[in-house]
């Protein structure tokens, strides 16, 4: 049952894994209680025009796809502080655009490009060196903002109060918004980019119902996180159904199971 | 603060104008509030009573004029010197937050991941100070108006300010509550000697709890003693319609013809 282990490419997706559960339920709760969970969906859709731009120039679509898709977080951060347009509608502005980009991108290219798909739909056997150096990377940075956890939960809880302290929540809304483009690009290979945003919104939404605090609620989504992604990616190979859909699914029966054991009286 | 902050007034507004676009929430307001003062703000909705306070706060920038908060740009002021007490009822109750968290965020200025013994202590005797400190462990989502104003008030109280800003503070909670409010607030007054501005919507509060009344309609109506800021001539000014004249009798005991 564990000889699964012992393939290099299942150590390399656990690997993963287990970095994007450290950095989706460190990320999540923000996104969750600052009502963004459909950012998280924006930005992978955005992240599809990068991987289509890497996949249309042929190079690694990673390296394309971060700064495009921090491109797209920076321009929907923008929209929402600057213009008189909600947030969501900001978000479907940007995914939309860098879809149809991706899409022209993609129509673009004569061949037949398998790769494509295993970002849309997340892929074991697609998860190489590259993507756990990113992710790595992804983690020393956000190591190196740790010092940042305690003003970006203050604004999160009132921005309004963090503002009145002079806290600057105009530059940590591009830098938050900068790293959960980060997240979402390198868990794309995993998850698939259609169910990356679940990463991000579910495991943070299931530790907020037995959370009594924000510290509690973020240790919370990174253990979920850990457990779906174990427990997710041994039953992805014994039925082999897909490794993103297995480990949204385990997170969201976390979820039920949390809502109904500590549903509110 | 240094003796010459100490000396000057408290605040001083010199033609403070505040536009968004071609709307101005404020036009031309000058006045000055003496230290030590408890000063209401009354008008009626859209008055600027909000983007007064944010002014003051610095969450706003005039268009015109100046502000001066202990003789100093708000931009440039030391926060800490500054309590704020913001509208309870906008708090998210969906956010996971022990009261002692949200008072501990008044003294850092940043949300604690752990409190340290020296600021529960002061904690401690903040949340005290309110009569809450048996509220201490518990999630402020299950709070009552009651319950979170006290909380509010601990939170801006723990940093020891000179100068306390309440926004609508008696909103959500009933009457024993309110008047267990001002007690506080006029406790915290006489033992600091800070500086109390209020928004209020309640004329008889602003009557019998404060120092001095701003009665604001975009404009500057009235600013002075409450009897003379809480005339019948200002408040007509200020609200434009007689409409009011039974609150005004009840109020103040006179009647209210004009």
């Amino acid at each position: 049952m564990f000889e699964i282990w012992h393939l290099p490419f299942m150590q390399r997706a656990l690997l993963a894994g287990l970095l994007m559960a450290l950095l989706a339920g460190y990320y999540g709760p923000f996104v969750v209680q600052r009502g963004l969970s459909f950012l998280g969906s924006g930005l992978a859709h955005g992240a599809f025009g990068g991987v289509a731009l890497g996949l249309f120039l042929g190079v690694e679509p990673l390296w394309i796809a971060v700064p495009f898709t921090a491109l797209v977080a920076i321009g929907i951060t923008w929209a929402r502080e600057k213009t008189s347009i909600s947030g969501d509608t900001a978000v479907g502005i940007f995914f939309a655009f860098s879809m149809a980009l991706g899409i022209v991108f993609l129509s673009l290219k004569r061949e037949y490009t398998s790769e494509a798909f295993s970002y849309l739909f997340g892929s074991i056997l697609a998860v190489n060196g590259a993507d756990l150096w990113a992710s790595a990377v992804v983690l020393g940075l956000t190591l190196l903002m740790l010092p940042f956890w305690g003003r970006w939960t203050y604004a999160t809880f009132d921005r309004e109060l963090a503002q009145a302290d002079k806290v600057p929540v105009m530059l940590d809304d591009y830098l938050l918004a900068f790293m959960v483009s980060l997240v979402v690009v390198v868990a794309m290979k995993l998850v698939g980019l259609l169910l990356v945003a679940a990463f991000l919104v579910i495991p943070a939404a299931a530790a907020r119902q037995w959370s009594r605090t924000f510290a509690g609620m973020v240790l919370g989504a990174v253990l979920a996180g850990v457990a779906s992604v174990v427990i997710g990616l041994q039953l992805s190979m014994q039925l082999n159904i897909p490794s993103g859909a297995a480990i949204v699914l385990l997170q969201t029966l976390l979820f039920v199971l949390a809502a109904l054991i500590f549903r509110r009286s | 603060m240094n003796t010459a902050d100490q000396e000057a007034a408290a605040i001083e507004l010199r033609g403070l104008t505040v536009c968004f676009g071609e709307h101005c929430a404020l036009e031309d307001v000058s006045l000055t509030v003496p230290h030590g003062a408890f000063v209401a703000i009354v008008g009626p909705n859209g008055a600027g009573k909000s983007t007064l306070i944010k002014t003051i706060l610095g969450l706003v920038k005039p268009s015109r004029g100046e502000v001066r908060v202990f003789s100093k740009p708000p931009e440039k002021l030391d926060p800490s010197l500054i309590g704020y007490v913001p509208q309870f009822k906008t708090l998210d109750r969906s956010f996971p937050a022990l009261a002692e968290e949200l008072v501990a965020s008044g003294l850092r200025r940043a949300w604690p991941v752990r409190i340290s013994r020296s600021e529960r202590r002061r904690v401690g005797e903040a949340l005290a100070r309110v009569g809450a400190e048996h509220l201490a462990r518990r999630s402020v989502s299950r709070f009552s108006g009651g319950e979170l104003q006290r909380v509010y008030l601990a939170r801006a109280f723990v940093r020891n300010p000179k100068l306390v800003i309440l926004d609508e503070p008696a909103t959500g909670i009933d009457v024993m509550g309110e008047a267990d409010m001002y007690r506080l607030l006029e406790g915290y007054q006489k033992s600091s000697g800070a500086t109390l501005l209020m928004i209020t919507h309640d004329w008889e509060a602003a009557y019998h709890h404060s120092t001095h009344v701003i009665v604001l309609n975009r404009r500057l109506i009235g600013f002075g003693e409450p009897q003379r800021a809480l005339s019948e001539k200002c408040l007509r000014q200020a609200f434009g319609h007689v409409g009011h004249e039974h609150t005004l009798s009840l109020t103040f005991g006179r009647r209210g013809s004009v």
